[in-house]
């Protein structure tokens, strides 16, 4: 067995540096690796450009990074419910790139996969197909999207092992699994960290070979963003 | 009388058919899983990972684990299953999904579509709308027939940055619904109880071809 386990979220932040491409896992602010994005936040580490479903929202999630004036760039699908972010953007000092959602889970999973280029109908006509190249396939034109070249990646799994071995809940899985594959150091935080024979092989949705480093999240808030209910008459 | 919202998702509700997988996007669309018709087995997908999603949860038992693409805490019924967001728009290219509904602010009568971005006001961004209409073969827009101002969101050419183009095949609004064919544009087949069809006339910029007979929709 190889053993992934760091101590702390600062000493699996080793060799982050202002200027990187990093990833993060999570849809809105659920399966966010938060413990992480907190670390990077007291650390200080600035201009990065940040590979992310959503953008958090205000002072939470990478929310608090946008306050801190960390962030360069955002590589989003989706960005609303963030007063900081809209001001940031439409002052200049953010950069953002708006990309489809499933072109940008499969430009991690192509990183993580071994796959430079792939061709995707999403966005073909609109502005994110400008300056791409177009071909057709089967009749329908497709537009050319590469993979995304990323330094660190950050995720959050539910149960881990000291292999890095990761189990996700519900729909905490998201783009964490993809961008633990596209990371060229991938760290994971974990809600269960456990010995190596803990978790059964049958039900691993990420095999530790893509997680370098994982540890104990300290704590999660695991904030929910929109609490909709039904009453029980 | 023009229809409100929930008339709006009532009406969709009637074109599910048995044994499709739906999306549903945020707004309006969310609302036609409570209209789902008797005997009508679906089950909604919801592109943030999650097949066989259910109803919101009762109070207490709301998971941060567990919401749908608009974030919002939801429920898994029995046979749901859970993946990652690659797999998720894996099935919704490869065209699994049978049937996409969301809203738009303005469609064109050839089927584009624009519902992502208003340039120097609104950039919220497309999430998995310009996946979604890419790939699906029946796409339903939900939405307004006019925006707050009074003016057609059903035009000649969209006038905002477009989410897909040629693709929209139905459209239900407050006042109608319509086919949309490139060589016809928008096909007037209902009118909303109590509206005529020279007011969806006055309401519509694109093209609109009115057949010589438009029945009411049959709301129960």
């Amino acid at each position: 067995m190889i053993n992934r386990i760091v101590d702390n979220a600062d000493i699996a932040l080793e060799g982050l540096e202002d200027g990187m491409t990093v990833m993060f896992g999570g849809f809105g602010l659920c399966g966010i690796p938060e413990n992480s994005i907190a670390a990077i936040r007291k650390k200080g580490i600035k201009n990065l450009t940040c590979i992310s479903n959503n953008a958090g929202v205000d002072h939470f999630g990478l929310g608090i990074l946008l306050d801190n004036g960390q962030i360069k760039k955002m590589i989003s699908s989706y960005v609303g419910e963030n007063d900081e972010f809209e001001r940031q953007m439409l002052s200049g000092e953010l950069e953002v790139e708006l990309i489809p959602q499933g072109t940008l889970a499969e430009r991690c999973r192509a990183a993580g996969a071994g796959i430079p280029a792939f061709f995707t109908p999403a966005g073909y006509g609109t502005e994110v197909a400008e300056g791409k190249e177009v071909r057709e396939f089967n009749g329908k034109p497709h537009i050319l999207e590469h993979a995304f070249d990323s330094s660190f990646a950050f995720v959050k799994a539910w149960k881990g092992d000291a292999a890095g071995n990761l189990i996700f809940k519900g729909t905490a899985r998201n783009f964490n699994p993809l961008m633990a594959m596209a990371g060229k150091i991938t760290v994971a935080e974990v809600e269960q960290l456990l010995p190596a024979g803990q978790l059964d092989p049958n039900e691993i949705h990420v095999p530790g070979i893509f997680v370098h480093r994982i540890y104990q999240g300290p704590a999660f808030e695991k904030r929910i963003e929109q609490r909709t209910v039904r009453s029980r008459s | 009388m023009a229809l409100d919202k929930n008339g709006i998702a009532q009406r969709i509700a009637q074109e599910l058919q048995s044994g499709w997988y739906v999306n549903l996007g945020i707004g309006i669309p969310t609302l036609v899983a409570n209209y789902i018709p008797e005997g009508i087995d679906i089950e909604f997908q919801s592109e943030n990972g999650i097949l066989g999603m259910g109803p919101f949860p009762f109070e207490g038992e709301e998971s941060p684990d567990l919401i749908n693409a608009g974030k919002q805490t939801i429920t898994a019924l029995d046979g749901a299953s859970f993946f990652d967001s690659a797999t998720s728009f894996a099935m919704i290219r490869a065209q699994k999904v049978q049937l996409t509904v969301l809203g738009a602010m303005e469609v064109s009568e050839n089927g584009d579509i624009a519902n992502w971005k208003i340039p120097g006001k609104m950039v919220k961004g497309m999430g998995g709308a310009m996946d979604l209409v890419a790939s699906a073969e029946n796409i339903i827009v939900a939405m307004q027939h006019c925006n707050r101002k009074g003016a057609s969101k059903l035009l000649k050419a969209c006038s905002l940055p477009i989410t897909g183009v040629q693709c929209v095949k139905k459209v239900v609004t407050d006042l109608a619904v319509m086919d949309i064919d490139p060589d016809q544009g928008f096909i007037l087949r209902e009118r909303a109880p109590g509206v005529s069809v020279e007011a969806i006339v006055a309401a519509t910029e694109g093209r609109l071809t009115v057949p010589e007979h438009v029945p009411e929709m049959q709301l129960d």
